[in-house]
């Protein structure tokens, strides 16, 4: 058997398959469904420092091979995730990691500092990708000096590895990811929802509440592979690599790609124990394959 | 409540009328317990633009012969592909999910029952679940035509049926909140499915009457298991998810204009 396990900014890893932030719940949710210790780490929910109710109904429409989404970050707020959901979640088997947004650097960096406190909680992603809140969110993640704003503001607050979120909604992810280990992330996570629109003719309106939205699913994994290429080729830290991976063999494009840990999200509805079966497949392809370790496959593109 | 993903063999597929189908599925093993009002999400393969799973009520279920029934409208083409099922077909199925409707609240209750359209699918169960409780179920469906009234001969062995259709053809002509048994008889309680503007009627008429009142929603989902919150209802306490936290809901905890 391969050794599946990772170490992702010294973080370890049970294996590369995580789940993404906001389709996972906090885990909880599934727990009948899948054996949440055969995941390699589970990013929970899109959590900031104050309470957000999100967008209004209809937040989501389906597209062809994927879905838009206008959620808009709703959580109860750090506070609330600190007393009643790490409780719940902390002795779980396998890592858990927080998803941060905010609509300034400060909230983002005050947010990660009650998460610092919290020993079951190795690292944060911060999501400076979010294209479905009005203030905040993907405006830090288009601009170098956005982007870096929230790196150094958290990186004051939060003691442990910082994996920052990177929009493709940009035009060079290689500059804003370069900009984001300058002010001192721990790895970047590539790619959020690619920005799109769905139209009801009948009602001659858009579909979803707020216009537009976050695109997910197969439909984005070619965008998605080509951001962690130039993404991996740009920075020396770890990339994490997601967009629309639902099986073994797409997982190991993007790991083929330079992504040392891939994230699983829209798949996750469509089959609730994906993540375990993507993990198995990663494994029994590097048997097959006579690779020890899947370290052997990560960022081996022959050129 | 333990949820599953399983596949199910679809054991009978019957059209009750050209629009609908509906689907008797079978399992290997003992169903799970399941509520009246709960769903499924199904997976539809074979239809390429049907990404997402597909929410639908449980309509019956059958203990004796390990059956879980499904009544579909065939209204896109998702639930047009699942019209296309075979006996000896599977179908992947997560479920139970969702709250459900609210069990016996009292012996010898009388509880009206008013589905429109599909939405009758989940008041068969309901309806066979609460007359075994010891309650006293009445059904109130309303249809465009009598063709679209589904599976009256399995309501009328439950209790008794009042029906309302918009041309006349079958029942009293009209819409289901202006049948006579509502001005006539006194409910303890009422539990609504069908399209949202009945649903509205419905809970106006229980408002005015001072009676209790509980509706199933539809909205639009993606997970079925509340982690992704797409499915969100405003209700007085903000956005809940309809998936975990309904689809049934006291209309006094919407944010409806009733
Ligand atoms: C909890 C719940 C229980 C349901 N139970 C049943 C049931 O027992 N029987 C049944 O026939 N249907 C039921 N529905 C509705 C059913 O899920 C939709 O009709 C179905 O998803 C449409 O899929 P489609 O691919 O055929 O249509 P699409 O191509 O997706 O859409 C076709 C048309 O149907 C409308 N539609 C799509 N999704 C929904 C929806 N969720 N609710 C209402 N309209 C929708 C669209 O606006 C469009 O006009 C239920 C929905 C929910 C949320
Ligand atoms: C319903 C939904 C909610 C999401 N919420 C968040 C969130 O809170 N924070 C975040 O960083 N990304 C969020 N995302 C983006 C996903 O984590 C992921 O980046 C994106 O969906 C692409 O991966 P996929 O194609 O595998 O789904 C969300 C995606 C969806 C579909
Ligand atoms: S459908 Fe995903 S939260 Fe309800």
């Amino acid at each position: 058997m391969a050794d599946i396990h990772v170490n992702l900014a010294g973080i370890s890893l049970k294996n590369p398959v995580m789940t993404a932030s906001g389709t996972f719940g906090y885990g909880t949710e599934f727990a009948d469904l899948v054996n949440l210790s055969d995941i390699g780490a589970i990013i929970v929910k899109g959590t900031t420092l104050h309470p957000r109710q999100g967008n209004d109904y209809p937040r989501m429409a389906e597209t062809a091979s994927g879905m838009l989404n206008c959620v808009g970050l709703q959580n109860k707020g750090v506070d609330y995730f600190c007393t009643h959901i790490y409780p719940q979640i902390k002795d779980l088997d396998t890592r858990v990691l927080v998803n941060v947004s905010g609509s300034a650097p400060e909230d983002y960096a005050e947010c990660a500092a009650r998460i610092n406190a919290l020993d079951a909680i190795p690292a944060i992603e911060l999501n400076i990708s979010c294209p479905n809140v009005k203030q905040g969110g993907m405006a830090f993640g288009v601009t170098v000096e956005g982007a870096q704003s929230v790196v150094k503001a958290v990186r004051k607050t939060y003691h442990k590895p910082i994996i920052v979120k990177l929009s493709p909604n940009v035009t060079n992810i290689a500059d804003i990811a370069r900009a984001v280990e300058a002010a001192g992330a721990d790895a970047v996570s590539c790619i959020n929802t690619l920005m799109g629109m769905a139209i009801d003719i009948e009602r001659r309106r858009p579909v979803l509440s707020i216009a537009t939205g976050g695109l997910s699913g197969p439909c984005i994994k070619p965008v998605a592979l080509r951001c962690v290429w130039q993404v991996a080729q740009a920075v020396s830290i770890p990339v994490v690599g997601l967009g629309g991976i639902s099986t073994a063999t797409d997982a190991i494009e993007f790991l083929l790609t330079g992504a040392t840990a891939i994230q699983i999200g829209t798949a996750n509805f469509l089959d609730p124990a994906v993540s375990v079966k993507v993990a198995q497949g990663i494994s029994h392809w590097l048997d097959q394959h006579g690779c020890r370790s899947v370290q052997e496959i990560i960022g081996q593109l022959e050129s | 409540m333990q949820k599953f993903l399983r596949d199910l063999t679809v054991s009978e597929v019957s059209f009750p009328h050209k629009r609908y189908v509906l689907i008797k599925l079978t399992d290997t093993q003992p169903l799970p317990p399941m509520l009246p009002g709960q769903f499924v999400e199904v997976k539809v393969e074979g239809s390429p633009s049907t990404f997402l799973r597909r929410p639908i009520s449980i309509n019956y279920v059958d203990t004796a012969a390990n059956q879980l029934w499904l009544l579909i409208a065939m209204v896109g083409a998702g639930t047009r592909t699942l019209g296309t099922l075979k006996a000896g077909d599977h179908l992947n199925l997560l479920f139970p999910l969702g709250n459900g409707f609210s069990p016996m609240q009292q012996q010898g209750e009388t509880v009206l029952l008013v589905g429109g359209g599909v939405g009758v699918a989940p008041l068969l169960q309901y309806g066979k679940v609460l007359k075994q409780q010891g309650a006293q179920p009445i059904f109130l469906l309303g249809s465009r035509t009598a063709e679209d009234l589904l599976q009256l001969d399995l309501f009328q062995a439950i209790a008794p049926v009042y029906t309302t259709t918009e041309d006349g053809s079958a029942g009293e002509k009209g819409f289901v909140t202006q049948h006579s048994i509502l001005s006539t008889m006194h409910f303890d309680r009422i539990s609504c499915c069908g399209p949202k503007p009945m649903m509205v009627s419905v809970a106006r008429y229980a408002k005015q009457t001072n009676t209790p009142c509980e509706v199933s929603l539809e909205n639009m989902m993606a997970c079925g298991l509340g982690a992704c919150l797409c499915c969100v209802e405003k209700t007085v306490k903000g956005n809940v998810c309809v998936c975990t936290e309904g689809p049934v809901f006291n209309i006094n905890d919407l944010t409806w204009e009733i």
